[in-house]
């Protein structure tokens, strides 16, 4: 224990059944399953009180604390759930005799984003886009940026279906640097721009997200290839995304300064998308009295043959 | 807000020292003077299990007061601003740990406070992580076997400055390969605030077969400019009251 800081902490792994009880409140938590792994530590489904809880346990105790901090704060943003509600904060000492630093979440449950819509449709893209965007900008309202925000850290809740954020690892206060996040969706990786908390950032990485459920695999930067470039071939070959094309595009380049922007652009496109259809269905049901016409005249004109073919000898 | 200048050693190496001096042991000189010594082990892809020679690897950091971590080259981006993020953290820690036990006696430390409590002063941290300036000597192993792995060092390292230029604080970096070509390290890109300039010198380094890693850490010791070096491990590198703990 005495050098507690300069020996480093080994990695912890909790198996089933293993029973988590904390050092200040002594709650006990029945470890279920492990449900995720991060960068910082790993989350884990318990039991409390026979009720299910997240349970997120690492080696790194300042990440963990700087995790809750985030929690805390998102707490204070009113009438608003951003990210999952904290329950508990604790220490633990494991069995090999090491303190590990923990805290317990609400578990959520739902389908991750990418099953969803492959689930339910393309229909869904706008709606969720939407509702995203309504999510984060509430956050930047509030003075944070999500920062890794990816596929994997946004849930979809069903009944209503409804976006959840989770992992608040990369939440970052504005105008600081970004904490934590992923190649994929980051713009600094494609030289799109700096790693600087700001709602641009967050929004390129939403236009990212939205291209990662055509491409599950992902695909990386190519040296020759400007990004830019790279991007919106990859963005023109998602034939799904194509009413969203101009909206993700502008996201990609940073066009976009808020949330409110880019949401108020994807309810025009679902309004403009709306109108088109009801138009089409109005022309649909224009067309369905012609069969009638048709069915008429054409008798009508075979009735003619007809007489004229008694009339002859 | 001025929260001073922490100063960091990052070494990236894919094997074990061969000549000269215990790393280790120049590693925590190093630490006593007030800089932290980060190391990172890079694996070839084709490496299933961790090569003995990469013990070294978190020796040298544990005596050097940093952070050490082994990956896979497609990993080393992330895990280099990883490394150089948390080891700045763990300085602050400390310098708040120290504090902490002046104030409160000798056995507190923030491990020991109650989350509540840990969460304020971690708030502290984070603001001195993100205001302070910071000083990183780069020192890049360039023996034969780094030959492919040297395009995706430059790389993690152009990514390391685009993270850090994000911060608040200033920042410095220089870049030294070792062994040199007449001595234990050489120059590759005098201390500059970005990393932009790296693409041009970069595929040039390697060189032969041998690994001294004692001597070139202790010669990237000394570049930091001498007159800040600190001969007593007790002085603070800065004030934490007049930083609003």
């Amino acid at each position: 224990m005495k050098n507690h800081s300069t020996l480093k902490k080994p990695a912890i792994n909790l198996h089933a059944q293993q029973k988590v009880t904390g050092k200040w409140h002594y709650k006990s938590y029945t470890v279920v399953r492990k449900i995720g792994q991060g960068a910082i530590g790993s989350v884990y489904l318990c039991m409390y009180n026979g009720r299910p809880v997240a349970l997120k346990m690492s080696e790194q105790d300042a990440a963990v604390t700087v995790e809750v901090n985030v929690l805390k704060a998102l707490k204070k943003v009113q009438g608003y759930r951003l990210g999952p509600s904290l329950l508990d904060v604790d220490d633990w000492t494991a069995p090999n005799g090491r303190v590990y630093s923990f805290y317990v979440m609400e578990y959520m449950e739902g389908q991750k984003l990418g099953a969803f819509i492959q689930a339910r449709g393309k229909k869904w893209l706008g709606v969720l886009m939407v509702q995203l965007l309504e999510d984060l900008d509430q956050l930047h309202q509030a003075g944070w940026t999500f920062g890794d925000l990816k596929t994997d850290n946004i849930l979809v809740e069903s009944n209503p279906p409804r976006i959840r954020l989770v992992d608040v690892g990369g939440t970052t206060r504005m105008g600081r640097s970004i904490k934590e996040y992923t190649e994929f969706f980051d713009r600094g990786y494609w030289s799109l721009g700096t790693r600087k908390a700001e709602p641009s950032y967050d929004l390129f990485a939403v236009a990212m997200v939205f291209l990662h459920i055509y491409y599950p695999r992902r695909f990386e930067r190519t040296t020759g290839e400007p990004s830019e470039k790279l991007l919106e071939k990859k963005l023109y070959r998602a034939k799904d995304l194509q009413l969203l094309h101009p909206i993700l595009r502008k996201a990609l380049r940073g066009k976009y300064h808020t949330a409110t922007e880019m949401k108020m652009d994807v309810m025009d496109k679902i309004k403009q998308v709306q109108r088109r259809r009801s138009q089409y269905r109005k022309k649909v049901q224009q067309k369905k009295t012609y069969p009638v016409k048709e069915s008429l005249s054409i008798s009508l004109v075979a009735s003619v043959f007809w007489i004229i073919s008694l009339l002859l000898p | 807000m001025n929260a001073g200048t922490l100063k960091q050693i990052l070494l990236l190496t894919d094997g074990c020292s061969n000549k000269g001096e215990d790393p280790a042991i120049v590693a925590s000189l190093a630490n006593q003077q007030g800089i932290t010594v980060n190391v990172i082990g890079i694996l070839d892809d084709d490496q299933t299990e961790q090569p003995e020679g990469l013990q070294e690897v978190e020796d040298i950091a544990v005596s050097g007061g940093g952070v050490s971590q082994i990956v896979y080259s497609e990993r080393l981006s992330q895990t280099v601003q990883m490394v150089t993020r948390q080891a700045m953290t763990q300085t602050l820690q400390g310098f708040v740990n120290k504090e902490l036990r002046s104030i409160l006696g000798k056995d507190q430390s923030m491990e020991e406070l109650d989350p509540e409590k840990r969460g304020e002063i971690m708030e502290v941290v984070e603001d001195l992580g993100e205001t302070s300036d910071l000083e990183v000597v780069v020192l890049v192993d360039s023996s034969a076997s780094m030959r492919d792995k040297l395009e995706t060092v430059k790389e993690a390292l152009f990514d390391l400055s685009m993270s850090l230029n994000a911060r608040v604080g200033k920042n410095r970096f220089c870049i030294y390969r070792f062994p040199g070509r007449r001595s234990d390290i050489e120059l590759v890109l005098d201390w500059s605030p970005r990393l932009d300039g790296i693409s041009r010198v970069f595929p040039k380094l390697t060189s032969g077969g041998i690994t001294p890693t004692g001597p070139a850490l202790r010669a990237a010791m000394y570049q930091f400019s001498k007159k800040q070096l600190r001969r007593n491990s007790d002085e603070e590198p800065f004030d934490i009251e007049e930083t609003g703990y």
